[in-house]
């Protein structure tokens, strides 16, 4: 594929790692903060083809992993209701709320269809009338326009049984979140690559200067990835803290500025609640006003939901980087993908998924049982 | 939020509201919607997302940035650290000195 | 529950979360229409996932449905001495009067009825064919079983069973036995087919998915991915358009040209759900031996790798429906491929990868940088993901 396989040459990657092996002189902690990101460098085994001293941190790049388990237990209460055709992303399907996920509710007779693009959702709406048509709009920046777009479309078919349920989260109020925290190790980034190709990198200019990190708009092949490394690497060991762009073939710095004002129309900037995380302010979006009578929560009463994590999950530490899955008691054990506690188990591009799939820290490699919870001695 | 990936505008259609497209992704090909990107035209390379171009692929910068990753060589790199481009968002792998590193 | 935080909610402090069992009075205010459920009203301090019901991705072909065999089908059989146990194989073989009897059996649920390069009626047929096949088997004969939807077109009911016809003619093999039954509207996919198989297993021949020894080679029969994404491309909410056709055909032929070269191949799988990953896990897991792959020598088609990109999803994983492994022992491998390539169904046989002894039941491939990743099985449902 084009624009595809050559950023997967193995010959330059071992090019790449060797080059990162000889400028590296001091230990360094990177951070990406992209879901696919993630799940390429634990794939492809690229964390562990760095300098001993160099860790990748896995930052909270997966918005299917944050999104707050508020908005799963009020997509499952809005999706169990018969009248209800309930769309979303296939990432979502499984991922567990409090007491149930989608794909077990779709087991019960609910109507939840996984589609592709929002703009499905708006034609399953048009060409069904006599049913409420909800989309569960999650994501960061880079599905935001797409999102935003089909409420316009929405408005412009004159829809009035097409809703979206809002969870959509932003990077930059994130990255300074981590930054601002006591306890932080994280010395550069490599920014999200899509993320930028919406937003352009001028909101990450201050947060390099104010607090003195390298961040590198960074792509998702192999390639990319490490030369997003060498690239943040190099400014680390020279001192510097500017914003840079691996990913140029994609990325401009003033992104794409028609989504960006789509975006905006539709949205506006808010709080949100990352799960795991907690409250961070205005790093989310919700709908405007004047496109209330889009939005789910209002057409469906689902306020008081009372969440509830297993006691287990440690999915916090982990979005926050200050723990990985190796750490917890329960993964591979209580918690793997057939049966999940929390959001980094069940997505593609979580973290702990990322590890279960790549068999690190596993005995062995089995199925495990389903139905079977005892504790395996590690 | 990123599986994105680059494929080619094998058809436009410009009839309803939205500008829609049919891209080829090395043989197969989806309907994608062009209205964030009024500029590109067929044959263009795009960056498809949830059913969105959401960026025209830069065909000179891809190719430069595999040009200058062909250059990587631990043996003998011609760059040295002290030599990077000062500029901010400098782009590319750090171009040996003298190379264009291009505007940001 | 309520959460206790700290100004900066990525303080030392972190989240706390405060567990409290809710009751039933204090949960959601939304008012489900009658009939409807409530998930917060479930109050089984167990969270996720569904225990109690059978879910899509048990049907699958990976993880879960390797587990809804071992935890619940297996056990079940095995009391009173029902099933004889031992490794999970695509055909039965059974003693009988002197010979070795082949006997397998498969459902057909696919939609839409129809798809690129097939119909559900040479599925169905292909598929018993060749999971005898596998066992070293020519197929003797089949059974044709219809679950029919109520208001199924005639026309279709006969478009497929002519393929039915041409699938078996195809493959050599007669329908000698059938049975029908119509249930109610919505209760099927239009049309569910069952067929089973008897063969007789050549003689010498001795296939298992036990069977693979550290050595040999692992050799794959054509391209992969072909089914599953023509499935995917017609499927609702997947819709594109793709130059894929589904691979379905029968094997028998082609199986018996590796047997006729190499009576001892240890090994003959049809990838089909679950993809080549399930299938080379369940041998290496069934052997308790290591499977090395390398990952340039796979061939997957350039529309089928798109689609896996577009969709994020592995082609290792995608359903094939003509296609096979063996497993043989090393020096017989160049022997094996040119017989293999000598047939029509076998024409771009491979070589791509070696069964190890080191990391039992684990399936390998080299990374990008050099190392060594899992391939691991299918969990559930593929589901396309944007991330």
């Amino acid at each position: 594929m084009k624009y595809v396989d050559e950023y997967r040459n193995a010959e330059i990657a071992r090019k790449l790692v060797d080059e990162i092996h000889r400028i590296t002189t001091k230990p360094w902690a990177l951070m990406e903060v992209c879901g696919g990101q993630t799940h390429t460098l634990v794939k492809q085994g690229i964390d562990e083809a760095l300098p001993a001293g160099v860790r990748m941190i896995h930052g909270p790049g997966c918005p299917v992993c944050v999104t707050p388990l508020e908005q799963i237990d009020k997509a499952l209460a809005i999706a169990a209701r018969p009248d209800v055709i309930f769309t979303s992303y296939g990432d979502m399907l499984r991922v567990p709320g409090s007491t149930t996920d989608l794909l077990s509710l779709k087991a019960r007779g609910a109507d939840v269809r996984i589609v592709y693009s929002p703009l499905d959702a708006v034609r399953i709406a048009a060409a069904n009338h006599d049913r409420q048509v909800v989309f569960f709009a999650i994501g960061f920046e880079t599905t935001a326009p797409a999102n935003a777009m089909a409420v316009r479309q929405a408005a412009r078919l004159g829809l009035d049984n097409f809703t979206v349920l809002v969870s959509h989260v932003l990077v930059p109020p994130a990255m300074t979140a981590i930054l601002e925290s006591p306890t932080n190790q994280v010395q550069a980034f490599l920014a999200a690559g899509h993320v930028c190709a919406v937003m352009g990198w001028t909101e990450y200019e201050p947060i390099a200067e104010r607090y003195h990190v390298p961040i590198v708009v960074t792509g998702f092949e192999p390639l990319d990835l490490l030369e997003g490394i060498l690239m943040a690497i190099r400014q680390l060991e020279t001192g510097r803290a500017v914003v840079e762009n691996q990913y140029a073939r994609a990325v401009k710095r003033e992104g794409n500025p028609e989504a960006r004002e789509t975006v905006l129309r539709v949205f506006e900037v808010g709080e949100r609640t990352w799960r795991g995380i907690g409250a961070i302010p205005a790093s989310g979006y919700h709908l405007r006003r004047e496109f209330a009578k889009f939005d789910a929560e209002a057409r469906f009463e689902v306020g008081d939901i009372h969440t509830r994590e297993h006691p287990a999950c440690i999915a916090g530490q982990i979005l926050q980087g200050t723990r990985t899955p190796l750490d917890c008691t329960a993964y591979g054990v209580l918690c793997s993908p057939q049966k999940p506690l929390g959001a980094p188990m069940v997505s593609a591009e979580g973290v702990c998924s990322a590890y279960h799939a790549a068999g690190r820290g596993l005995a062995a490699p089995t199925a495990f049982p389903l139905y079977d919870l005892q504790r395996v001695d590690r | 939020m990123c599986l994105g990936i680059p494929g080619k505008v094998v058809e436009v259609r410009d009839d309803g509201p939205l500008r829609m497209a049919k891209v080829d992704f090395g043989g197969v090909r989806k309907e994608a919607c062009l209205a964030y990107l009024p500029e590109v035209v067929l044959g263009d390379y795009v960056i498809v997302h949830v059913g969105f171009a959401i960026s025209q692929l830069d065909e000179e910068e891809a190719l430069r940035t595999l040009e200058l990753l062909r250059m990587i060589d631990s043996e003998g790199v011609a760059m040295e650290l002290g030599s990077m481009p000062e500029d901010p968002a400098a782009e590319g792998s750090g171009a040996p000195p003298g190379a264009a590193s291009g505007a940001a | 529950m309520s959460e206790r935080r700290t100004a900066n909610p990525f303080g030392s402090a972190a989240v706390e979360l405060v567990i409290a069992t809710p009751s039933p009075a204090a949960s959601s205010a939304v008012q489900p229409s009658a009939g409807a459920l409530d998930p917060s009203n479930l109050s089984c301090p167990v969270p996720i996932p569904e225990r109690a019901r059978v879910l899509l991705g048990h049907g699958s072909g990976g993880q879960l449905s390797a587990a809804l065999m071992r935890d619940v089908i297996a056990p079940a059989l095995a009391m009173f001495g029902a099933s004889p146990g031992g490794p999970l194989n695509d055909a039965a073989v059974v003693e009988v009067a002197g010979g070795r009897l082949a006997f397998t059996t498969d459902s057909f649920v696919v939609s839409p009825l129809e798809f690129p390069g097939g119909d559900i009626g040479e599925l169905a047929v292909n598929g018993t064919v060749n999971d005898l096949a596998m066992m070293g088997a020519q197929p003797l004969a089949l059974s044709l079983a219809y679950v029919i939807e109520e208001g199924l077109p005639i026309d279709e009911l006969r478009k497929v069973t002519e393929s039915v016809a041409r699938a078996a003619a195809r493959a050599g093999v007669r329908i000698v036995t059938g049975d029908t039954k119509v249930v109610g509207r919505g209760a099927a996919d239009g049309l569910f087919v069952n067929t089973a198989g008897i063969g007789l297993v050549a003689p010498g021949v001795s296939l298992s998915a036990d069977r693979a020894c550290a050595g040999d080679a692992v050799i794959l029969s054509g391209p992969i991915g072909l089914h599953g994404i023509a499935i995917m491309s017609v499927r609702e909410g997947l819709d594109f358009e793709v130059e894929i056709a589904s691979d379905t055909q029968p094997l028998n032929a082609l199986a018996a040209a590796i047997v006729a070269v190499c009576p001892e191949v240890r090994v003959l799988r049809d990838p089909t759900r679950g993809g080549l990953a399930s299938a080379l896990n369940e041998i290496a897991s069934a052997s308790g031996v290591g499977i090395e792959l390398r990952e340039e020598t796979i061939p997957i088609p350039g529309p089928v790798r798109g689609a896996c990109e577009m969709l994020g999803l592995d082609p290792l994983h995608v359903a094939n429906e003509g296609k096979l492994v063996a497993i043989v022992p090393a020096a017989s491998a160049e022997a094996v491929l040119e017989a293999m390539r000598s047939v029509p169904e076998g024409a771009d046989a491979v070589e791509i990868g070696r069964v190890v002894a080191d990391h039992p039941s684990m399936v390998t491939m080299s990374t990008i940088v050099g190392s060594q990743r899992i391939v691991d099985m299918l969990v559930g449902e593929q589901l396309p993901r944007i991330c």
